[in-house]
Parts: C-alpha cells; sequence; structure tokens
C-alpha cells in the first residue's frame, strides 16, 4: 500500500495540477473506466505540432486522478509526434510505482484519452 | 453446534495471511470460500470417477452419472423442489436468468405484453430483460427505489396490471442487502396472471428457501456463492412451464433422438442441459449443500444477523461513512458504503494492505448507484464463518484511509 499511495502520487491526487478547462482547447476528449466508474475530460491546445495547453476534469480513484495530473504536467511542450510513442510503461514511470492489472486501468485513463482524442486511437491497452 | 473456530478450520483458505496479516475474507457477496468437504468431493470425482454422464455403460460413467443425478436430488431438497426434474443445472444465475428469457420470453413476450423488473436488480436480471423486449417488442418497466433503499411497493398496483407477463426481482439485493417479501410479490404478481421469477443468487446462500413455500415460477442462483465451485448454477422451474418451454440450447444429451429432418427433446430436466455439463462441479455443489444442511440454514441466517448488526453499528462510528440500503432488521450479511469523498478504489486498495478483502465497484448493480448519484460503492458482506474481530478490524483500517488519504 505504501508503494501504491507514494507521497507524489498522493500530493498529486491532493492538489491536483492543471486540472480544469482550457479556452477553445484544439483536442477535448472524455474517456471513462466503466469497471470502476473514473472519469477524465483532456483537454489540449496545440501549436505547430506541439502541446502547448493542457488541462483535465474529472473524477475517479487516487490512481487516476494522480496519473492525468502527473501526464497533463509532462506532456506540455512536448511534439505530438513523441507522444504518439508513448505506452504504459511511460506512465507507470511517471507515477514511479508498480500496479496490479486492475488497477492498471485506472492508471492508464489518461493516456487512453490522448490517444483516443488525438489520433482516434482505440488502445485500452495503451 | 460446531465451533466458529471449527467451521473456519473446515475452509483452508481462511487459513492465509495476505500481506503477512490474517485474510479477513468479507467479499461474500462476490463469491464464496469453499470447505474441505467440496474440494475433496470433486478432487474424488477426477481421480477415481471421472466419465462423461449419461452415456458409457461402462463403471466410471455409471458412478459419475450417479454422482451427478445426486447431486441434483439434494440440491431439491435444499430448495425444497417438488421433484429433482424441476432442476435445472446452468453455468450460474445469470445463465439460468438467460434460460428463461431466450427460452420463455422469445416463445412468449409480444408487443403490448410487459416485463417487471426492480431498480434494484444485479445486471443480471436487467440486460436479459433489455435484450428479450427489444426483440419481441414488449415493454420492461421498473419497480423504482424509495431513499432507504426498499422497493416503492405503494406503486406495484399501477406497475403490475394485466399486461404484465412477468415479474422478476431479486430476493436479496447484493448492494443494498434490502431483503424483498418474496412470497407477497410473487402473490401480487400471480394475483394480475403474471408468471414470477426470484433471483435468489444473495438469498438461496444465506438464508431457507422453500419454493413451494414461496411459491414462485422460477428461481435462479448461483453455487459458487454458497460453497460451491463457480461453474455450477441452478434454474428451478415449475413443472408445466418447462415442459412448455422450447430448448435453450440444442447439442448432446438434449435430444431424444436427431434425425436430418428434425429432432426430438429429452425430458426434463435434459433437455435444457445441452453438451457436457460441468459435472466436477455439480458434485461440489451437492457436497456444498450437505455442508450448508449440516450447519442449517436458520443458524446461518441468525449468524449472519448478528454479524451485520455489529458491522453497522461499529461502521457508523466511522468518520464520513454512510451506508447504502435499510436498517439490520431488514437486511441480509451485505454492508455497501461511501467514505466521505474517498474513491472506492482506494479504500478497497488500502483495506487490502491489512488483509482485508471487499468488493470496489458497482457490483453490477449500476442502476441503483444512479439512484443515489454516485459512481461507485465500496462493500463488506459476510459468511457464517466471518468473525466480530475481522469487523473490528475492518473499522480500524478504515480510520487509517482516512489518515492516509488524508482527506
Amino acid at each position: 500500500m505504501d508503494a501504491l499511495y507514494r507521497e507524489a502520487i498522493l500530493d498529486h491526487y491532493k492538489y491536483p495540477r492543471h486540472k480544469g478547462h482550457l479556452d477553445n482547447p484544439d483536442v477535448s476528449y472524455f474517456d471513462h473506466n466503466p469497471f470502476c466508474g473514473d472519469e477524465i475530460t483532456l483537454e489540449l491546445k496545440i501549436e505547430h505540432g506541439v502541446v502547448v495547453e493542457a488541462a483535465f476534469d474529472g473524477r475517479g480513484c487516487a490512481i487516476s486522478q494522480a496519473s492525468a495530473s502527473m501526464m497533463t504536467e509532462e506532456i506540455i511542450g512536448k511534439p505530438l509526434e513523441e507522444l504518439k510513442g508513448w505506452t504504459k510503461d511511460d506512465i507507470l514511470d511517471l507515477l514511479g510505482i508498480e500496479i496490479g492489472p486492475v488497477r492498471l486501468k485506472c492508471a492508464l485513463l489518461p493516456l487512453k484519452a490522448l490517444k483516443a482524442g488525438v489520433w482516434g486511437i482505440d488502445d485500452s491497452d495503451a | 453446534m460446531k465451533s466458529i473456530e471449527a467451521i473456519r478450520a473446515d475452509f483452508p483458505i481462511l487459513q492465509r495471511e495476505i500481506n503477512g496479516l490474517p485474510l479477513a475474507y468479507l467479499d461474500n457477496a462476490a463469491t464464496s470460500q469453499k470447505p474441505l468437504a467440496v474440494l475433496q468431493a470433486m478432487d474424488d470425482y477426477y481421480r477415481l470417477r471421472n466419465a462423461n454422464v449419461h452415456r458409457g455403460v461402462h463403471t466410471l460413467s455409471e458412478e459419475a452419472t450417479t454422482l451427478y443425478e445426486g447431486a441434483r436430488g439434494r440440491i431439491a431438497r435444499f430448495i425444497n423442489a417438488p421433484s429433482s426434474k424441476q432442476v435445472i443445472f446452468t453455468r450460474n444465475a445469470t445463465e439460468a436468468v438467460n434460460l428463461v428469457a431466450y427460452s420463455w420470453g422469445l416463445d412468449t413476450l409480444k408487443p403490448g405484453d410487459e416485463v417487471l423488473i426492480t431498480q434494484m436488480e444485479h445486471h443480471a436480471n436487467i440486460v436479459p430483460w433489455q435484450l428479450i423486449t427489444e426483440r419481441t417488442g414488449a415493454t420492461l418497466r421498473y419497480v423504482p427505489l424509495d431513499p432507504q433503499g426498499m422497493l416503492r411497493l405503494d406503486l406495484l398496483n399501477e406497475l403490475l396490471t394485466e399486461r404484465t407477463r412477468l415479474f422478476a426481482f431479486v430476493a436479496m439485493s447484493n448492494v443494498l442487502g434490502t431483503i424483498n417479501p418474496v412470497a407477497e410479490l410473487v402473490a401480487r404478481a400471480h394475483g394480475v396472471g403474471a408468471l414470477a421469477l426470484v433471483d435468489g443468487a444473495q438469498s438461496v446462500p444465506h438464508l431457507p428457501v422453500d419454493v413451494q413455500a414461496l411459491n414462485c415460477d422460477f428461481l435462479v442462483f448461483s453455487g459458487h456463492k454458497m460453497c460451491g465451485p463457480t461453474g455450477s448454477g441452478v434454474l428451478y422451474g415449475r413443472r408445466e412451464l418447462l415442459e412448455r418451454m422450447p430448448p435453450f440450447m440444442g447439442g448432446g444429451d438434449m435430444i431424444r433422438e436427431v434425425r436430418l429432418d428434425g429432432s426430438r427433446w429429452n425430458t426434463l430436466p435434459w433437455k435444457f442441459e445441452a453438451g457436457t455439463p460441468a459435472i466436477a462441479e455439480v458434485i461440489g455443489l451437492g457436497a456444498a449443500v450437505d455442508y450448508l444442511t449440516g450447519l442449517g440454514m436458520e443458524w446461518a441466517q441468525q449468524r449472519e444477523h448478528a454479524l451485520v448488526r455489529y458491522a453497522m453499528e461499529q461502521l457508523e462510528r466511522v468518520e464520513g461513512l454512510r451506508i447504502l440500503g435499510p436498517g439490520p432488521e431488514q437486511r441480509g450479511g451485505a454492508v455497501a458504503f461511501t467514505l466521505g469523498e474517498i474513491h472506492p478504489h482506494d479504500t478497497a486498495a488500502i483495506l487490502d494492505a491489512e488483509g482485508i478483502a471487499i468488493r470496489a465497484g458497482h457490483h453490477c448493480a449500476q442502476p441503483i448507484h444512479d439512484f443515489y448519484g454516485i459512481a461507485a460503492s465500496a462493500r463488506a458482506s459476510f459468511y457464517f464463518y466471518n468473525t466480530f474481530e475481522e469487523i473490528d478490524r475492518l473499522v480500524m483500517a478504515l480510520d487509517k484511509v482516512h489518515s492516509v488519504l488524508g482527506i
């Protein structure tokens, strides 16, 4: 448990970064995890193929919300070309924890929203 | 009467440790643990008597058939069915509902007909009826809930009409724990000429069930929630209905005669058991029923009632905890709750670290959660082998959830 709820994750859960909405986002995508009810809306502003602003809104468990907060922080300033190649390992590196198969869906929900929202990729296992 | 310690010793898994702590298994509404007697019955079948049933004339096949059909007889007596021919083996309660929906429902329902279910159903007693009413043009209606988690029976006069062909309802809610007045609801359905299907997935494992006293037309339940193995389930049906209903699945064992221009069906119950059944699992379920009968279902019900009453008293002292559903007098051994704004998955994960297994999610009953305006809940659910100490550990661990998540 201490491994799952490490300090950084709790910090992002309690004080999420980039939570809210953007004005006129270029990408806005809602996704949810029907198994546990996690919800996320991911919004992006993109200029010259680079993410210049990112925000998320949603509700759910600490893992899904911390993952969204960490991911939005990380993708700002990155070219879409690079993000397209992101896999679950990139998210797990951000979270810095080992996650069992059930909670993996929570952790990967933001990445799933990113891939579906930008490229229309239905990649539930990221 | 056996002591709780002796009963717990019958269940090998209850000796397990999780994260260095004794397992407190409080997820019995999802599935129960299995006593040695069940494991041994299945092991004995595979080691000594494994053969297909109803086919061979050799010794093993005869022994396997005797065990398989013997289990049917014991399960029939367990629910006081008039005949073992009215006990049909399915994979689980879900398949049993689907059997009725696809066999009776497709054959019977027409536009203008209505099927009545309730807002507290498990998805297993919602989705088959959505599928079948859509295909037949019949209408699906729901008995709503009141804020205490009881059915709005005051609306039954409007909802149950001469258009209603079937009233399908849960005997005990897997989320709210609510115990519905089954015999009364069956009588109300019969009063308008409708059939009554009872979802006994949570009631048959936990309290005495007598299909003749309830007078229900169908009863469905799952073996794995009552000390039996997964893959074993039961449909009980009134004989003349089962006789009239067409087969659900076609294949071996369900036929009397197969010709290229058509086939004739086997008699009950085999008409509804196409293909090689779950032989070991059914034998295991027979052993589970013997085990439960040995303990006594009245005793099991009283034991769980004492556990749930104590649990509700203790849980109400946890800060921010809100229990869904009625008080202990009207419920069985399932207690679903929310803990402030904390997501149930986080609650369950932190409890797991303390060796405590509970369920988190919508428990396959999304309409109940929609009614309360929540996405999910946490649920502790008890069986006779649980202890008051396990409930104390649950309450202490819930206090810890607050300190870990700090909200």
